[in-house]
C-alpha cells in the first residue's frame, strides 16, 4: 500500500484504449516523474490523478480512499500547470489564496498562508501585481505558491518547465528539487524532457504508446534499460544501439560488431548468460560516455575491451569531445575528455567499457536480463 | 507590422495627396448631409421650411420643435409626445439585452468548457436563430405570447427580443470562450470553484471586449426594430420607433416637419450614444480571438 496507488488505472476514449492498465504505487514523499514523448498518456495519467479526467477502469487511491468519482477539490492535491493558469483577473495575492478562499477558509488565515508561502518563495513583493505584469520565472512562482499554499497531500506538476527559456529552467528545476527536499511532499511531475526526469525524481516512470515501459530509480532506467526505448529515449545523446553476434572466445561470451573497413571488433561481455546466445544475433546498446580514448577510460571497471576505429566527425562541445565512428553499419557516438586528441578520418585506439554495455534481443527488443 | 506598412505604401506627391484628401471631404460631406438637413430643420419655425428654405440655416432658432416632439405632439390619438414611448423602448431594451448577453455567456461558457456529446450540432442549430427571417416566426410568436399571457406587454417585447439575440450573443461568447485557455478553467476547478463560480470569478471578468460587442450588437438592433415593435406592442406598450412612425405618418392636421425632424433625432440619439461611448471597443472585441496575438 503505497500513498498514491494507481491500480490498473484504463483510459479510453470511445473504443480508443489510449492507456493500457497502469500500475504505479508512489509512497509518501516520493518525487515519480511520468516521461515519455509527446502522446504516451502521461498527461492524461495526471490529469485522471487530478480528477480532470474519468477513469475507465481500475483504480486511483490516494492515502487508501479511493478517488473514482471524487471532484478535483475534493482529493487535497493541487497542481501546477504548464501554463501556469494564472487567473488573468486577480492579483497574484488574490491567484495564492483563491483556493483557500473556495474551501471557505476566513481571511485573516488565508492571509497568513498567503504570507508564509509567498516569503518562503520570494514573491513577497509581486502580492499586489497581475500575473500579465510578471516574468516567466515568477509566474511559475505564483504558480507554485498556488499549490504550496493548500499544503495538500500530492502534488502535480504537468510540464511546469517547458515555457521557460534553457537558463531558467535549470534554475526553476534546481529549485523545484531543493522545494522537494526541504518539504518532503510527495510529487507527480509529467515531462517529456528526459533530463529534467534525471535529474529531480526519486523514481521514473518511463512511458510510451500508453504502456509504462519501465519504472523505477533514475540509476536503473538508466544503466539497464527494459527495452530499446527506455535505452534511448533515457540519455543525451542517446544509447548507441547497433546489430552484433554473440561469439564464445575462450568460454567467454563477445559480441562481434563490424568497424569501419568490415573487420570485426570482438568485445567480451560482462554477463557469462549470454553464453546461452552463442552465435545468434542481439542488439548491442553501449552509452557514448562509455566509449573513451585509452586514457580516458573508468579506472574502476573490470572489464575494458581495446577496439580500432576510423573517426568520421568529431565536435567539441566544451566540456566534452562528441566523436562519431561508423559500427555495425551504425552512426556511432562517444563522447571524450575534452583534451582527448582525436581528428576526423584518423584510425583510432577506443576503450569500451563493457560492464556498461548491455544486449537486446532483436524481436522483442527488450533487454536480455543477465 | 507598421514598418512593412510604411514601406510598402504608395508615395505619393503633393498634388495627388490633395486630391485624395479633397476627394474625402467631399465624400464625408456628402454623408453628413442628411445630418444637417436633420440637424438644422429640427431648430427651425415650420414656415422657414415650408416657405422652401430647406436645404438653409435656421434664420430663427428656436427649441420648439425638440419640446413639441418631446412632450406634447399627437401620437396616434394621445397627444402626449415620444417621451412616454421613449420610457417603453428603454424598460423593453434594458432587461432584453441584459438577459440575452448573459444567457449568450452562460451558452458559450457551456459550449466550450463544458463539452457534451452532439454540442457542435446544438450550437449550428443555435446558429439558425441568427439566418431565421423576422417575418417568419411573427404568427407562431404572437400566438405563444398570447398563450403566455405576454402579449401586448414590454414585458412580450423584451422577451421576443432576448429569444431572436440569444443566437448572436452565444455565437460571439462561443467564439471568445473557444479561445480562452481551458487551463484556468481546470486550475480552478482543483481551486474547488463552482459551475458558476468558475463563470463569475473568472470567466466574466475576462469578457469585456466581447461582452461590449454584444452588448452595442444588441441594443441598437433592439432599440432599431420596428416589425416585432409594430406586431407584438399594444397602443401603451409602442416603442419609439413604432411611435415615430405614427407621429410621422399621422393623416390629419399639417405636416410639421421641424418636429419630425427632432422626432428622428430623438429616436436615433440612444444607439449613436452607445455607439460614440463604446464603439472603440466594439471593433476591439470583434477582432478578439481572430487574430493569435
Amino acid at each position: 500500500m503505497g500513498f498514491l496507488d494507481i491500480d490498473n488505472a484504463t483510459k479510453s476514449y470511445g473504443a480508443v484504449e489510449v492507456l493500457h492498465k497502469v500500475d504505479i504505487s508512489v509512497q509518501e514523499g516520493e518525487f515519480l516523474v511520468l516521461v515519455g514523448p509527446s502522446g504516451c498518456g502521461k498527461s492524461t495519467l495526471l490529469n485522471m490523478i487530478a480528477g480532470l479526467e474519468e477513469i475507465t477502469s481500475g483504480e486511483i487511491r490516494i492515502k487508501d480512499q479511493v478517488m473514482n468519482g471524487v471532484h478535483p477539490s475534493n482529493r487535497n492535491i493541487a497542481m501546477v500547470f504548464q501554463s501556469y493558469a494564472l487567473y488573468p483577473n486577480m492579483t497574484v495575492g488574490q491567484n495564492i489564496t483563491f483556493g483557500l478562499e473556495m474551501h471557505g477558509v476566513p481571511k485573516p488565515e488565508r492571509d497568513k498562508a498567503m504570507h508564509e508561502v509567498a516569503t518562503l518563495l520570494q514573491i513577497e513583493q509581486l502580492l499586489d501585481r497581475k500575473p500579465g505584469q510578471l516574468s516567466g520565472g515568477q509566474r511559475q512562482r505564483v504558480a507554485m505558491g498556488r499549490a504550496l499554499v493548500r499544503e495538500p497531500d500530492v502534488f502535480l506538476f504537468d510540464e511546469p518547465l517547458s515555457n521557460l527559456d534553457a537558463k531558467l529552467r535549470v534554475d526553476m528545476r534546481t529549485e523545484i528539487k531543493k522545494l522537494h527536499q526541504n518539504l518532503g511532499t510527495t510529487i507527480v511531475y509529467v515531462t517529456h524532457d528526459q533530463i529534467e526526469a534525471m535529474t529531480l525524481s526519486s523514481r521514473i516512470a518511463v512511458m510510451n504508446g500508453g504502456y509504462v515501459q519501465q519504472l523505477g530509480t533514475p540509476q536503473e532506467i538508466y544503466d539497464t534499460p527494459a527495452n530499446i526505448f527506455v535505452a534511448t529515449f533515457m540519455g543525451s545523446p542517446a544509447m548507441n544501439v547497433m546489430p552484433a553476434k554473440v561469439a564464445m572466445l575462450n568460454g567467454r561470451p563477445h559480441a562481434e560488431v563490424a568497424t569501419h573497413d568490415g573487420s570485426m571488433a570482438q568485445l567480451p561481455f560482462s554477463q557469462d548468460n549470454l553464453a546461452a546466445w552463442d552465435g545468434r544475433d542481439i542488439l548491442l546498446g553501449i552509452r557514448p560516455e562509455t566509449i573513451t580514448d585509452m586514457d580516458g577510460a573508468d579506472r574502476k571497471s573490470s572489464n575494458i575491451a581495446q577496439m580500432t576505429n576510423r573517426i568520421v566527425v568529431t565536435e567539441p562541445a566544451g566540456s566534452d569531445t562528441f566523436v562519431s565512428m561508423q559500427l555495425g553499419g551504425r552512426d556511432v557516438i562517444a563522447r571524450m575528455r575534452s583534451d582527448a586528441e582525436v581528428a576526423a578520418g584518423q584510425d583510432f585506439d577506443f576503450a569500451v567499457n563493457m560492464e556498461k554495455a548491455v544486449a537486446f534481443d532483436p524481436e522483442s527488443e527488450m533487454r536480455i536480463v543477465p | 507590422m507598421s514598418q512593412a506598412t510604411q514601406d510598402t505604401a504608395i508615395r505619393t506627391g503633393r498634388v495627388t495627396r490633395a486630391l485624395i484628401y479633397v476627394v474625402l471631404i467631399l465624400f464625408s460631406l456628402f454623408y453628413l448631409l442628411p445630418l444637417y438637413v436633420m440637424l438644422s430643420n429640427s431648430v427651425k419655425p415650420l414656415e422657414e421650411i415650408t416657405g422652401g428654405g430647406m436645404m438653409n440655416l435656421p434664420q430663427v432658432f428656436t427649441l420648439e420643435p425638440w419640446i413639441k416632439a418631446w412632450s406634447s405632439a399627437q401620437i396616434g390619438v394621445e397627444p402626449t409626445g415620444l417621451r412616454p414611448y421613449f420610457w417603453n423602448s428603454i424598460k423593453m431594451v434594458v432587461p432584453a439585452v441584459i438577459v440575452s448577453t448573459i444567457l449568450g455567456a452562460l451558452n458559450g461558457y457551456v459550449l466550450t468548457k463544458w463539452r457534451f456529446k452532439y454540442d457542435t450540432i446544438l450550437f449550428g442549430l443555435m446558429l439558425f436563430a441568427c439566418f431565421i427571417p423576422f417575418q417568419i416566426v411573427l404568427i407562431p410568436m404572437a400566438r405563444m405570447l398570447g398563450l403566455m399571457g405576454l402579449a401586448g406587454t414590454t414585458w412580450g417585447l423584451a422577451l421576443v427580443h432576448v429569444v431572436y439575440g440569444i443566437g448572436f450573443t452565444t455565437l460571439y461568447f462561443r467564439n471568445y470562450y473557444a479561445v480562452f485557455p481551458t487551463e484556468l478553467i481546470r486550475a480552478a476547478q482543483i481551486d474547488g470553484a463552482g459551475f458558476f463560480q468558475i463563470f463569475w470569478r473568472i470567466l466574466l471578468p475576462s469578457s469585456g471586449p466581447i461582452a461590449v460587442v454584444s452588448i452595442i450588437w444588441q441594443f441598437t438592433n433592439i432599440w432599431n426594430d420596428f416589425l416585432f415593435g409594430a406586431s407584438f406592442a399594444d397602443a401603451n406598450s409602442q416603442p419609439m420607433t413604432v411611435a415615430l412612425n405614427n407621429l410621422v405618418q399621422s393623416s390629419t392636421g399639417v405636416k410639421e416637419y421641424n418636429v419630425h425632424f427632432a422626432g428622428a433625432i430623438l429616436a436615433a440619439m440612444p444607439t449613436l450614444l452607445v455607439y460614440i461611448v463604446a464603439g472603440r471597443y466594439f471593433v476591439r472585441g470583434l477582432m478578439a480571438g481572430s487574430v493569435k496575438g
